[in-house]
């Protein structure tokens, strides 16, 4: 049996003729408003150590979010596209996948990364401008963050794939029912690779998930200006694959669609699209002026959906967290941004000569040649260093920079998220 | 031994003890199309190492729109040797997919232009994987691309697009000019850790020729040797420039040829020493000229043998305008006429 041959859709209306297969769409129609869980009857029927631990996962997350944003005024992180708001999101897409599945996350997903397992300085080499990726994608089944948008959605599709054919050329491997789950924004719905990759994934039935995180903006561009369609969700339609709809900030909504979609993903019977409404109550990143096109009305209505806030009302309302647990998760959520700033402290610089060392599996002669150039300038700078090492070392322009970052850090210090 | 060669010289899926370039079963001498020199490299490939899979536009019952993967869909099923649907960006995301779980794709690319909505998938991904993961996620993909004119093509089916690709630093990028040539370096791309660009002259395609041994992936050929200048070419250019050295002779010039076979990485030590031989040189290729593999040729050869010229180092190539239309093609591609002007002026008067 082949997985093509499998991949036909079993549930067709009428038989497939010239015009290719037609399905009922129904089936595949979202919700007409995004799930809820939170305020309904479910949430207080529904398992409390869940909503506690996701809880403390948006405590850690909200950290998270904020010492990065800090780092950023430090001058420690070149940029930080902040994930503030959508904690939710981030910690469910870790927390739903199995260990042998893969994430496919973007340039704001760095929290869903970290909630994955990789240490936080690993997880922010990008943004600090060491390395484009600081941890081992096979590792953790991460693949690195993506800034081309979208074009990782299909990589989704392609890593998913590969692993229902070798699943089918050995059943006895590890590479049975994984499943990948492609973490996408709003404006990323609007690139050629979303829709090539939720077209190929549905062609070939890929076990894949795809997240998107409608945060209502693309950095400046409201959704509105983005697309026509119904919901984000109702593209899913015309692939063939069901489309969700979820209150993004509602923790135990996310939870149960997610797993919900995994679960169809990971029984075989294919790709699923959920649209998370959520909102990034942060600028785009530390370098953008959200007041520029969006009011400050808009993000103190979204202030009171905070995703914490509403979590935390419903465990307090029905005493299922007690000041004395806060108190503790608060305690562990420093102990995290204690970490963080102890993890850069003695984070090492990068070394030069790694510019050379992983191009192709073997440097070619011309690479070998400008790695022995930049080797000699390098040893020359050494030379310099010590014979004036005694004097201002004129040589090292980070000592400059670091001066400067330090200077805007005075400037624009607010008290916002301070730790320092 | 040169760099260039210790790059690829353990091609992974080449059975210890045989030649690169000698399929198993095939008597050396058998003659042969191009297309099916590399449908048995695909053939072969798929045979020794079931991690490869072939994706692409009409790959499947087709065999490819030049028939190269005739065949393969039925011998090895639909899994190995896939139809996609038509969209070159989501073939080559996909294939990085499936290159990060193990495999090792093999895409098809149905003519040069059409390749180009991969390119950000080719340039932000494919190329850039091992670099940005330090080393730990290595895509193994071969993207075989059809490429140049001289076939009667109408627009966006014959262009010449090796320069985009040799510029792109993580890329390893071939061009056969031979029947032989084309069943090696097929099999040595299917075997690299690192991605190829496989540039298939599809005005080639039909010429026949033994398969033989052949040199892995980096090294250039001197096709003929001579005394008075050296051709320095590649891919479909590679007739013309061996026509036009046959004609040459008629004038008094005994012109060198040298088959490139590989723009990256580049053989600058065979380049320069076919150069330093004769003390002239002109590189012929079909591609624009501006900003193109015959301007960094000619730039590595000054650099490198500057003492050792006579003359500065000419282009013959195609002119720097959008691929014309069938009916004047023949004015945009290098000649036998053009290439010999081009050795007249190469500074004879001492």
């Amino acid at each position: 049996m082949t997985i093509v041959h499998d991949s036909v859709p079993t549930d067709l209306v009428g038989s497939v003729g010239l015009r290719g297969p037609r399905r009922d769409p129904a089936p595949l129609l979202p919700d007409a408003e995004p799930l809820r869980v939170l305020g309904t009857r479910a949430a207080v029927t529904g398992d409390p150590d869940l909503a506690l631990d996701l809880y403390s996962r948006l405590v850690l997350g909200r950290r998270f979010n904020r010492q990065a944003t800090t780092l950023t005024r430090q001058g420690r992180l070149a940029v930080y596209p902040a994930s503030t708001g959508q904690e939710a999101c981030q910690v469910t897409a870790a927390m739903v996948l199995a260990d042998q599945d893969w994430l496919f996350p973007s340039y704001r997903d760095t929290l869903a990364v970290v909630a994955r397992g990789v240490a936080p300085i690993d997880a922010l080499t990008l943004m600090r401008g060491h390395s484009h990726c600081g941890y081992d994608p096979y590792e953790h089944r991460i693949a690195p963050l993506a800034t081309p948008l979208a074009t990782q959605a299909v990589h989704a599709v392609g890593l998913a794939h590969a692993a229902r054919l070798r699943a089918a050329a050995d059943p006895r491997a590890s590479a049975a029912n994984v499943v990948a789950l492609a973490l996408v924004g709003d404006g990323g719905t609007s690139e050629g690779d979303f829709h090539e990759a939720l077209n190929f994934a549905a062609v070939l039935r890929a076990p894949v998930v795809f997240l998107v995180q409608n945060n209502g903006y693309a950095i400046s561009v409201p959704l509105a200006k983005q697309t026509a369609a119904p919901t984000l969700a109702h593209k899913a339609v015309g692939y063939g694959m069901p489309g969700r709809l979820v209150d993004g900030n509602d923790a135990l909504a996310m939870h149960q669609v997610l797993t919900e979609s995994v679960a169809h993903a990971r029984a075989g019977r294919g790709p699923v699209l959920v649209e998370a409404i959520t909102y990034r109550l942060e600028a785009h990143t530390n370098a953008d002026d959200a007041t520029r096109y969006r009011s400050a009305a808009e993000v103190d209505d979204w202030r009171t959906r905070d995703p914490l806030t509403r979590l935390e009302a419903h465990l307090r309302a029905h005493g299922q967290l007690t000041d004395a647990t806060a108190e503790r998760l608060a305690a562990q959520a420093e102990e995290l941004a204690a970490e963080i700033r102890a993890q850069f402290e003695a984070a090492p610089e990068p070394d030069p000569r790694s510019l050379f060392a992983h191009v192709y599996a073997t440097p070619t002669s011309q690479l070998r040649e400008q790695a022995a150039d930049l080797d000699a300038r390098l040893a020359l700078d050494a030379e310099f260093a010590a014979d004036n090492s005694h004097n201002f070392d004129h040589t090292d322009h980070a000592d400059h920079a670091a001066e400067g970052a330090g200077g805007q850090l005075d400037r624009d210090h607010d008290g916002r998220g301070d730790l320092r | 031994m040169s760099g260039a060669a210790a790059v690829t010289s353990e091609p992974a899926g080449t059975p210890a003890g045989r030649p690169v370039g000698l399929p198993a079963g095939e008597p050396a001498a058998t003659s042969m199309t191009m297309v099916k020199a590399l449908n048995l490299a695909l053939r072969d490939s798929l045979r020794d190492d079931p991690t490869v899979h072939i994706l692409g536009e009409d790959v499947g019952a087709l065999g490819g729109v030049f028939r190269v993967t005739d065949g393969l869909a039925a011998e090895f099923g639909p899994d190995r040797c896939l139809d996609t649907p038509l969209a070159e960006a989501g073939i080559l995301g996909t294939a990085i997919g499936m290159a990060m779980y193990g495999l090792r794709p093999v895409v098809e690319m149905q003519f040069d232009a059409f390749a180009y909505p991969a390119f950000e998938q080719l340039f932000s991904h494919v190329a850039k994987m091992r670099n940005r993961t330090g080393g730990r996620m290595a895509l193994p993909i071969t993207i075989r691309v059809p490429y140049g004119g001289g076939v009667g093509g109408v627009e966006h089916h014959s262009d010449s697009s090796e320069a985009y690709y040799a510029h792109t630093p993580g890329l390893h990028v071939v061009t056969p000019a031979t029947v032989a040539d084309s069943y090696g370096l097929l099999r040595a791309a299917i075997a690299s850790d690192d991605p190829v660009v496989l540039c298939e002259p599809k005005r080639l395609y039909w010429t026949t020729g033994p398969l033989e041994e052949t040199a892995p992936i980096g090294r250039a050929v001197v096709r003929r040797t001579g005394t008075s200048a050296t051709l320095l070419t590649y891919g479909p250019s590679l007739p013309i420039c061996l026509e036009a050295a046959r004609a040459a002779e008629e004038e008094g010039f005994d012109l060198a040829v040298v088959d490139l076979r590989s723009l990256v990485p580049f053989d600058d030590e065979t380049v320069s020493a076919a150069v330093r031989a004769t003390g002239r040189a002109i590189v012929v290729h079909e591609a624009s000229g501006f900003g193109g593999i015959g301007a960094e040729i000619a730039a590595r050869v000054t650099e490198r043998c500057f003492h050792q010229l006579a003359a500065p180092v000419l282009r013959v190539t195609g002119y720097d305008i959008p691929y014309p239309p069938p009916m004047l093609e023949k004015h945009h591609l290098p000649s036998v006429d053009r290439i010999l002007d081009a050795v007249a002026r190469l500074q004879w008067e001492q």
